[in-house]
C-alpha cells in the first residue's frame, strides 16, 4: 500500500507558497463530472423497481416534511397548541387518554391527538420530520466534507501525513459511537448555551449536527483514502502536476472529483444512520426535547408515562414513519451503490 | 505467533493510552464548567471553588490525567482538602451524584450488561449465519429472496420501535412474558437459568432482529464468493460429501468477515446496549451511562465510555487471533 517515493520527492521539492490553487492550469471540469455521475446513477436506478420505489418514497417523505406544516395549518392545527378539555381527553378512567373520536385519524385531526397534552399528531409528525431530516442531512453533510477532504489528503500526501491521519481514524473508529455521542451531547450543549447557536430550539439541532457530523467521518475517510491511494498514481494526476498545479489544486480539482462516486454512495448510506441516531438520542432524552418535536422526541413521549401501553397508536405513528424513512433511504443507498460502485459487495 | 501477539500487545497498549487520553480530554476540557456540575443544584461561588480543588482542577491538565491513570493501579485520595476519602484500586473517580466509587457502580452494572450481551449474541449469530448460509446455498431461489428481503427490513428497524412494540405485544397484551426485573442478573442466581432466559428474552430478540440482518448479508455474500472459488471445486471434484465441502471447506474460509463483525459487536455490546437497556429498564452499563449523561455525572460517563472503547479495541485484537484459528489460509506474521 505504501508505494510513495515519487510523490514524497515531489512534496519535498515543492515550495509551500505554491499551495494556492491556480484556476487556469486545471483541464478538469468538475461540474460536468458531477452531472455525468448523477446521470449514470439515474440511468441505472431507473432499471430497478425497488430502487425507483424507494426513491419515490424518499421524495414523498421530503415533500411531507416540507409541506406538512402547511397542510396541518390548512386543517387548523399547529404542533404546539395543547387541548386538554374533557371533550378531547379523558379525565375519568385514564386521565389524559384521548377519547375515541380523537385518538385515531379524523377530519379535524388527521392523525389524532397526543395523549396527555392533546396536541395534533399530524402537525407534530410533519414538524418533527423537518427537525429530524434537517439534523440527519446537515450532519451527513458535515461528515461527508470532513471525511472526503481528510481521507483524500491522507491518500494523496501519503507518508507521515497518512500515518498520522490513519491512526486518528483508527481512534475515532474505536469509540462506541452511540455511547460517545450520547455522553458528549450534553457537554457540547453546556458550551453552546451562551452562543448564538444555542438559542431555544436551535440548541439541540445545532449540537446534534455538530456531534453526529464530527464523529461520523472516519469510516468514509478510510474508504476515500483507499481510492485515492490508487488514483494518485494515474497519468492525469502526473500531468496536472507537471503543468505546475499545486498540491491543493490537484487534490481538489483532480483527485476529489474522481472519488465523488464513492462519496455519493456512502453519503446515501450515512443519512439513514443519522436519522436513526437522532431518533436514538432524542428518545434517550439528550437530543431534541419537548415542546420541539422530532421523530425521536415523539418516541420518547410515547414511552414516558407508558402512554404507548394505553394508546399504541401514539407509538405507531412516529414508529412507522421512522421505519419507512430509514428503510427507503437504506434501499436507495443499496441502489446507488449498485449503480455507482458495482465492485462493492452487497452487505 | 508469539511474536505477533507480542507486537499486537504493544500497539494495543499504545492505542488504549491514546483512547484514555482523548476521553479524558473530551470530558475534562469539554464541559463549560465541570466544577459547577460537580457541586450540584445549590451552588455558591465558594462551593464551586471548593469543587475545583476537590476535582484537582487547580493542577495542570497533564497532571490531572496522570493522577487519574495512577488510580487505575493504586489507591488514591480524592476530594476537597480536609474532606478527602480514599478511593480504592481501581479508582475511576467518584460519582458527582452519589459520591460512590465509579468502579463500584461499574462492577454493579456489568452483570446486567453481560446477561444482555451473551444471549443476544448467541441468538443473532446463530440466526444470522444460519439464514445467510441457507440463502447462499439456495442462491436465486424464493427462499434466498425472502431472506434477503427480510434482512433489508430488519436492518431498518430502530430498537426503540421494535423494543416498545415487543413490550406492548408480549408483556402488556398477551401476558406471555414478565416485565424485566432488576433481581436477575445471571443464570446462576437463586431463580435459576430459566427465569434468566425469560427475563432477558425480549431484549435479546430486539437486539437480534437488528443485528442478525447485517450478519445474514455478510454471510450470504461471502459464502457465495467462497463457493465459487477453485478450492471448493477441487474439493467437490475429489468426491467429498457436499456437507463436508460446505462446512469444513466453505464455511471455514468464508466466515472470517463475520468473525470481524462479531468482534466489533461484542466490544460494542459490552460497553452497554444503550437503547435496549433503557427500553427494558435493565440497569447495565448503557442504562447507567444514559442516567449519568443526563444528570451531568461526568466521572461515570467518562469511565463507561473509556471502558467501552477498551472493550472494542481488545475485541479487535482477539478477532485477529481468531482468524488464524478459523481460516487455514491466514498466517500471522
Amino acid at each position: 500500500m505504501n508505494r510513495a517515493p515519487p510523490l514524497t520527492q515531489l512534496q519535498s521539492t515543492v515550495e509551500p507558497t505554491a499551495a494556492s490553487p491556480s484556476p487556469s492550469t486545471s483541464p478538469n471540469r468538475p461540474t460536468a463530472e458531477a452531472r455525468s455521475l448523477l446521470a449514470t446513477a439515474w440511468l441505472r436506478i431507473r432499471r430497478s423497481k425497488i430502487a425507483l420505489l424507494s426513491l419515490c418514497v424518499v421524495v414523498a417523505i421530503m415533500l411531507f416534511a416540507i409541506l406538512g406544516p402547511l397542510l396541518s395549518a390548512m386543517s387548523g392545527n399547529d404542533p404546539f397548541t395543547s387541548n386538554t378539555s374533557p371533550d378531547v381527553l379523558d379525565d375519568l378512567q385514564t386521565p389524559g387518554l384521548p377519547l375515541p373520536g380523537y385518538m385515531y385519524p379524523s377530519a379535524s385531526h388527521w392523525l389524532g391527538v397526543e395523549p396527555g397534552l392533546g396536541r395534533d399528531l399530524f402537525a407534530r409528525l410533519a414538524y418533527g420530520g423537518q427537525v429530524s431530516l434537517t439534523i440527519a442531512l446537515l450532519s451527513t453533510a458535515v461528515s461527508v466534507v470532513l471525511g472526503t477532504v481528510i481521507g483524500a489528503a491522507a491518500g494523496y500526501f501519503g507518508g507521515k501525513t497518512d500515518a498520522i491521519i490513519s491512526r486518528i481514524m483508527d481512534l475515532f473508529l474505536a469509540f462506541p459511537h452511540l455511547l460517545l455521542v450520547l455522553s458528549l451531547t450534553p457537554i457540547l450543549q453546556s458550551r453552546l448555551r451562551d452562543t448564538p447557536l444555542g438559542q431555544g430550539s436551535f440548541l439541540p439541532m445545532a449540537s446534534l449536527v455538530i456531534i453526529l457530523g464530527f464523529f461520523g467521518w472516519a469510516y468514509l475517510a478510510r474508504i476515500v483514502r483507499g481510492q485515492v491511494l490508487s488514483l494518485r498514481e494515474r497519468e492525469f494526476v502526473e500531468a496536472a502536476r507537471s503543468f505546475g498545479a499545486s498540491h491543493l489544486s490537484v487534490l481538489f480539482r483532480q483527485i476529489i472529483p474522481n472519488v465523488m462516486g464513492v462519496v455519493l454512495v456512502y453519503a446515501t448510506m450515512l443519512i439513514p444512520t443519522n436519522i436513526s441516531a437522532e431518533a436514538a438520542l432524542s428518545f434517550l432524552g439528550v437530543g431534541v426535547k419537548d415542546p420541539t418535536p422530532s421523530w425521536g422526541q415523539m418516541l420518547n413521549a410515547a414511552q414516558s408515562g407508558n402512554w404507548y401501553l394505553s394508546d399504541p397508536w401514539f407509538l405507531a405513528v412516529p414508529g412507522a414513519m421512522l421505519i419507512v424513512t430509514v428503510l427507503a433511504f437504506n434501499l436507495l443507498g443499496d441502489a446507488v451503490r449498485d449503480a455507482l460502485d458495482p465492485k462493492a459487495s452487497r452487505h | 505467533m508469539i511474536r505477533f501477539i507480542f507486537r499486537r500487545t504493544g500497539s494495543l497498549i499504545l492505542l488504549l493510552v491514546a483512547v484514555s487520553f482523548i476521553t479524558f480530554t473530551l470530558f475534562q476540557l469539554g464541559p463549560a464548567d465541570p466544577a459547577s456540575a460537580a457541586c450540584g443544584q445549590e451552588c455558591t461561588p465558594e462551593r464551586v471553588a471548593e469543587a475545583r480543588v476537590a476535582l484537582g482542577m487547580d493542577h495542570p491538565f497533564l497532571i490531572q490525567y496522570i493522577d487519574y491513570m495512577r488510580g487505575l493501579v493504586s489507591p488514591r485520595m480524592i476530594g476537597a482538602p480536609g474532606a478527602e476519602s480514599i478511593c480504592q484500586w481501581p479508582c475511576l473517580g467518584k460519582s458527582f451524584q452519589t459520591n460512590e466509587n465509579v468502579s463500584d457502580i461499574i462492577a454493579r452494572s456489568l452483570p446486567y450488561t453481560l446477561s444482555m450481551a451473551v444471549g443476544a449474541l448467541v441468538l443473532w449469530t446463530v440466526s444470522g449465519v444460519g439464514l445467510g448460509l441457507l440463502a447462499a446455498l439456495r442462491k436465486g431461489s424464493a427462499t434466498d429472496k425472502f431472506i434477503v428481503g427480510a434482512a433489508s427490513v430488519g436492518v431498518s428497524l430502530p430498537i426503540p420501535v421494535t423494543g416498545l412494540f415487543l413490550l406492548l405485544v408480549f408483556v402488556n397484551q398477551l401476558h406471555l412474558l414478565p416485565f424485566t426485573t432488576n433481581e436477575i442478573n445471571s443464570p446462576f442466581g437463586p431463580q435459576g437459568p430459566w427465569a434468566w432466559v425469560l427475563n432477558y428474552l425480549l431484549p435479546w430478540v430486539a437486539l437480534a432482529v437488528l443485528f442478525s440482518a447485517a450478519y445474514i448479508r455478510v454471510t450470504r455474500t461471502n459464502m457465495i464468493e467462497t463457493f465459487s472459488e477453485d478450492f471448493i471445486r477441487t474439493a467437490r471434484a475429489k468426491g467429498l460429501a457436499p456437507r463436508t465441502v460446505t462446512f469444513k471447506h466453505g464455511v471455514r474460509a468464508g466466515i472470517t468477515p463475520v468473525v470481524t463483525m462479531l468482534g466489533m459487536d461484542i466490544g460494542l455490546l459490552l460497553g452497554g446496549a444503550v437503547l435496549t437497556e433503557q427500553i427494558f429498564s435493565v440497569p447495565g452499563l448503557g442504562f447507567t451511562a444514559v442516567r449519568a449523561a443526563i444528570s451531568g455525572d461526568l466521572p461515570v460517563t467518562m469511565a463507561i465510555t473509556m471502558l467501552a472503547a477498551f472493550f472494542v479495541i481488545v475485541a479487535n485484537v482477539v478477532v485477529d487471533l481468531a482468524y488464524a484459528a478459523i481460516d487455514p489460509r491466514v498466517r500471522l506474521q
